[in-house]
């Protein structure tokens, strides 16, 4: 490995050649790449066994720049595509990557049979708290009050707590972390992918160039301090008491980590059954 | 293993004939959602892909369903799903994917009454232009019409093969009744069933481009940890898979999708006593079976009538339906449904008057309203 081969760290985890990205300056999604690549490398992955794959929007876009098998499918489908490549394949490490929209608007239901199954798969969520790719409309995850495209007198819905959603429907990994905590996601991501069962990673991620610049929340520079002020890192509390508010104070860290029995194992175990039954029957 | 192909003669139901000539065919992963007059087949899929070492998944829904076949058929196993008009229409936009990622896959719409939820336990044919027009944008799709327990087996088998030659998901078309109907049922020796597979990249991971095609414009595929690092989207995407929004991207690709269709003549019909015929019945499905007795009923008539069956649907035979009408007097085309593909038939067929004998169902034609209806068009 010559020096004039390898610039960068990470390169061996990127497809050189789709850069640079089309993320806005100031997104966290970069922060996001970078962790993941970084712990796909700390958890030893075969990339030649990585699969990744996303449905629509802004985040939906990260498998692309990733160098291993990589799949951008419909908006809020990547769950269920995911999951059919994983009990197709089992050795398969399959990751999902998407946004509060596409995993919890569009696709909120798959996201629930999904971690009811236990299947193992890791879904990180950057959670930028609104539609980015299609210019900043109201979502599952926006605050009460907050102005977007389609909430010009203010945001009159609850949003949903993703990680008290992901713990209720049986997730075996669940955290929450911002991008200002690069080392701490980085270590959640990796765990994420060694988890034999159903894990969620929601990543808040700021989006300066659409969500605060409708809300006023000044330069991406002044949107990052924020959410590192306004985040407390509070492990083992109860996903139900890990509270999100984003001026106030956002709840991070690790809530669920358990051991449940993985579907593709259980569908091994449906073979065997299946398979004794026909010994039993063609004696 | 034994026991894979259940080699023998049987009294079985369409949907289940469907279910074993997917196995017989190689499929290994089944998704789908519960819906009359289809959810035999899934039944007969929960028991018998385990016992053949596959997985049968019940999801949450069919778009769920139609996303995990994509996924399955991406890494490397055949996948299919079945379903009825409802969830057709749910499993529209994955099918679309599919189709533009190059998936190989397979959906059985087993039709029942619409639209909306219409007449859930009895059989209509009114799916036909959802089939061909199912998702947005420009596209050719290939769809078995199969018109007996036995075919409901053959045609199965035949979808995978058609799936995997050219890289698309493939419908098999039946009505309820021939879902839910029972009847002979000959399942051949393992070795008398031709099974096709996709073709696989012949060269490296560094010198794969995973849409580029040769002269058959269909591109080898490689699968979901088979280590060439790949990527697929939805989007339009040049030959490395990468998104492309140039007009040219937009052409190349959408045309060759188009093309590798098109330019191969797929067709699949049965022609019966058409040598001599003055009238020529165009029907498929359960309604195919009525007029083929109306058929033999004008002929004690002297009556010279003939029926063009087609098995495959989509792509519609245009050329042969073209070049019949100009030996013809009249053709008549029954359907279940308020008049589908007659619309089709008047547009290729330019020799001869075309007839509509629309019934909406869920009843099919009897012979004898065929038969009374061929002898007015034939005046």
């Amino acid at each position: 490995m010559s020096r004039e081969k390898i610039k960068f760290p990470l390169d061996g985890l990127l497809r050189r050649d789709r850069f640079p990205h089309l993320w806005c300056q100031g997104c966290g999604l970069g922060i996001i790449l970078g962790a993941f690549c970084r712990a796909v490398q700390e958890a030893d992955i075969d990339l030649d066994r990585l699969v990744v794959i996303s449905g629509i929007g802004c985040a939906a876009r990260l498998p692309g720049y990733l160098n291993c098998d990589s799949f951008h499918a419909t908006h809020g489908r990547a769950i269920p595509l995911a999951s059919g490549a994983k009990i197709a394949n089992p050795d398969l490490k399959v990751v999902v990557i998407g946004g509060d929209g596409d995993l919890f608007a569009i696709g909120g239901n798959h996201f629930l049979h999904a971690a009811r199954r236990n299947i193992e798969i890791s879904v990180i969520c950057s959670n930028n708290l609104n539609y980015g790719m299609t210019g900043g409309q109201q979502g599952p995850t926006t605050p009460l009050q907050a102005l977007t495209k389609t909430t010009p007198f203010g945001n009159w819905e609850e949003p949903l707590n993703l990680v008290e959603l992901a713990a209720a429907a049986g997730a075996a990994y669940v955290a929450r972390w911002t991008v200002t905590h690069t080392q701490r996601l980085t270590r959640s991501l990796k765990k994420g992918l060694e988890k034999e069962g159903f894990a969620f990673i929601e990543v808040v991620s700021p989006c300066p160039a659409i969500y605060g610049e409708m809300n006023e929340q000044g330069s991406a520079w002044q949107m990052w301090e924020e959410l590192e002020v306004v985040s407390r890192i509070q492990d083992s509390i109860l996903p139900s008491e890990a509270s999100f508010d984003l001026h106030e104070r956002i709840i991070c860290g690790e809530f669920i980590d358990r051991e449940r029995v993985g579907y593709t194992l259980r569908l091994r175990q449906n073979r065997n059954m299946a398979r004794q039954e026909v010994l039993a029957g063609y004696g | 293993m034994r026991g894979e192909i259940l080699t023998g003669t049987y009294f079985a139901q369409g949907d289940w004939a469907c279910a074993e000539g997917a196995i017989a065919a190689g499929c290994r992963f089944f998704a789908g959602y519960p819906i009359t007059p289809a959810s035999e087949i899934m039944e007969r899929m929960a028991l018998r892909l385990p016992q053949v070492g596959g997985d049968f998944v019940q999801f949450e829904d069919e778009i769920a369903s139609m996303a995990a076949v994509v996924g399955a058929s991406y890494a490397g196993v055949k996948a299919m799903t079945a379903t009825s008009g409802p969830g057709l229409s749910l499993m529209a936009e994955n099918i679309g994917l599919a189709l533009m990622t190059e998936a190989p896959c397979v959906v059985a719409d087993i039709m029942r009454g619409g639209p909306s939820t219409g007449q859930p336990t009895m059989a209509a044919q009114g799916d036909l232009m959802q089939a061909r027009w199912l998702t947005h944008g420009d596209y050719e799709v290939i769809a078995l019409a199969p018109a007996s327990v036995q075919e409901m087996f053959d045609l199965t088998v035949e979808a995978f093969n058609l799936a995997e030659r050219y890289r698309l998901p493939v419908l098999l078309l039946a009505d309820g009744l021939v879902g839910q109907m029972y009847d002979k049922l000959a399942i051949p020796e393992t070795d008398r069933i031709r099974v096709e597979s996709r073709k696989k990249p012949t060269v490296g991971p560094g010198d794969y481009l995973p849409f580029q095609a040769d002269d058959s414009l269909v591109p080898a595929m490689a699968c979901f940890g088979e280590g060439y690092h790949f990527h697929a989207t939805g989007l339009t995407h040049d030959e490395c898979g990468y998104p492309d929004m140039s007009p040219e991207g937009q052409s190349r690709l959408v045309t060759r999708l188009c093309a590798k269709v098109r330019d191969r003549a797929i067709m699949r019909v049965d022609t019966y006593h058409l040598e001599d015929a003055e009238v020529a019945v165009v029907a498929y499905g359960i309604v195919a079976r009525s007029a083929r007795r109306a058929v033999d009923l004008a002929r004690e008539r002297r009556l010279r009538a003939g029926l063009l069956r087609l098995a495959m649907v989509w792509p519609f035979p245009a050329q042969l339906l073209d070049s019949l009408s100009r030996r013809l007097k009249a053709i008549l085309v029954p359907e279940m449904n308020c008049g589908q593909l007659v619309h089709e038939v008047r547009g290729a067929a330019r020799g001869c008057p075309v007839h509509s004998l629309p019934k909406p169902g869920p009843i099919p034609h009897s012979a004898q309203e065929i038969l009374e209806a061929m002898e007015k068009v034939k005046i």
